[in-house]
């Protein structure tokens, strides 16, 4: 545990959490690491894990009918990557590539959902900082809408 | 003020829609622009459009042309060995510090102003700590100035590109501009930032840097109004207690937040 405790606690994303908050959170914590093109999941599939990345970049990717596969958005170190994990159907709404080689903290999401459940200040704690990066992700979205690079009407 | 004559040297495609040109001036050339200035560049027979300079070379002026309108296609339109009118040059310039670390984020052909503060950077590197150029764009074919970049990194610079929608062949970055301000290695209260993009994106991104301790005053944009005579007297682009062409285009966003807070303004 104590690799994993170490890792978790040199996330920024889990910055404030209590050592006994990251201790219960080691529990279901393990390195990962993706080389260059590695899928590491498909739209549709069930949504158990979800990673804090170290290094590399990961795509979040889907297919368009007539235009292949698009690029929606690429993440980076520090970013968190999945959220579908933590809402039913529990099912991935977009695929996610390694753009290069990348390393990853991968924590199991039933056990972590079980952990907030049972843990409600934990859980109060990490869903906040889900928000904060749910709405982050929303905001530049809309800005995307907006598409302000197109030629001016 | 009469446009002062210039030729066309060289043309260069840059993306679907802008082009760049290289112009030598056929009679007296105009005052040498400073990084940010703009011209008013004059289709003979067609009409005037403020311009940014984007560039000198040999004694010759370089702009990058959209092509967005009647006048800036004809503009754009020109080939090798045309001649065109400039005015100018005209405005407030960047205002590089002589040191402290750079931050310049461009949104689309807002590149074409700040690749004269990125020249300056690379030409004195060792004056500034980090030097950061963050380039969005539509597309990676939208991407002004792709053959530089390897330059400019290699020169030390933090080039980071991202585009607003690719496929599976584009390698680099996908998401809005402000999303690779990221864990920039700056020292905000050492830091100034220059601007250009469209207004929306200048908002978002004055305020992500402000947010990240960079001193408004420091946070440099630059407006785009309609700029008629470029010395402050039509009043065409008046903007608030402004008029952009003489007070601008680049403002410090200390003074710009609260004019473009204002609708319609």
């Amino acid at each position: 545990m104590e690799a994993t405790y170490e890792l978790l606690s040199s996330q920024p994303f889990l910055a404030g959490l209590t050592p006994a908050q990251l201790d219960k959170l080691s529990y279901w914590t393990r390195k990962s690491t993706f080389h260059a093109g590695t899928r590491l999941f498909e739209e549709g599939q069930r949504a158990d894990r979800f990673w804090l990345l170290r290094e590399g970049h990961v795509t979040l990717d889907t297919h368009v009918p007539g235009q292949g596969t698009q690029i929606v958005e690429t993440l980076g170190p520090h970013a968190v990557l999945g959220w579908s994990w933590l809402f039913p159907p529990y099912r991935w709404h977009f695929s996610a590539s390694a753009v290069e080689t990348t390393l990853a903290v991968e924590l199991d999401g039933p056990g972590v959902r079980d952990l907030c459940a049972r843990d409600h200040e934990l859980g109060y704690e990490l869903m906040r900082r889900f928000v904060e990066v749910v709405v982050q992700r929303m905001q530049a979205t809309r800005v995307r809408l907006l598409d302000l690079y197109r030629m001016p009407s | 003020m009469t446009p002062l004559r210039y030729r066309v040297r060289r043309r260069l495609t840059e993306t679907a829609d802008t082009v760049t040109l290289v112009l030598d001036p056929v009679d007296e050339p105009i005052v040498a622009p400073l990084p940010g200035q703009f011209t008013m560049m004059y289709a003979f027979g067609v009409g005037e459009v403020p311009i940014s300079v984007s560039g000198h070379a040999d004694g010759g002026i370089v702009h990058t042309v959209r092509a967005v309108g009647a006048v800036s296609r004809a503009v754009a339109g020109a080939r090798t060995g045309d001649v065109l009118g400039i005015r100018g040059p005209f405005g407030t310039d960047w205002g590089v510090p002589p040191g402290g670390d750079l931050v310049v984020l461009a949104g689309g052909i807002g590149l074409a102003p700040l690749r004269p503060v990125i020249r300056q950077a690379v030409a004195r590197r060792a004056r500034f700590g980090t030097v950061a150029v963050l380039i969005g764009a539509r597309t990676p074919a939208d991407l002004l100035y792709p053959h530089e970049y390897a330059t400019w990194r290699a020169a030390g610079l933090d080039v980071r590109v991202t585009v607003d929608r690719a496929d599976m062949s584009w390698t680099g970055h996908v998401g809005v501009v402000t999303t690779v301000l990221g864990a920039l290695p700056v020292d905000p209260a050492a830091t100034t930032a220059f601007v250009c993009g469209p207004e929306v994106m200048m908002r978002f991104a004055a305020r992500a840097l402000v947010d990240r301790g960079v001193p408004p005053a420091a946070v440099r944009v630059s407006l785009e109004r309609n700029m008629r005579c470029g010395v402050g007297l039509c009043g065409h682009c008046q903007l608030g207690p402004l008029l952009v062409c003489r007070d601008g285009p680049v403002v410090g966003w200390d003074r710009a937040a609260p004019l473009l807070a204002v609708k319609e303004l």
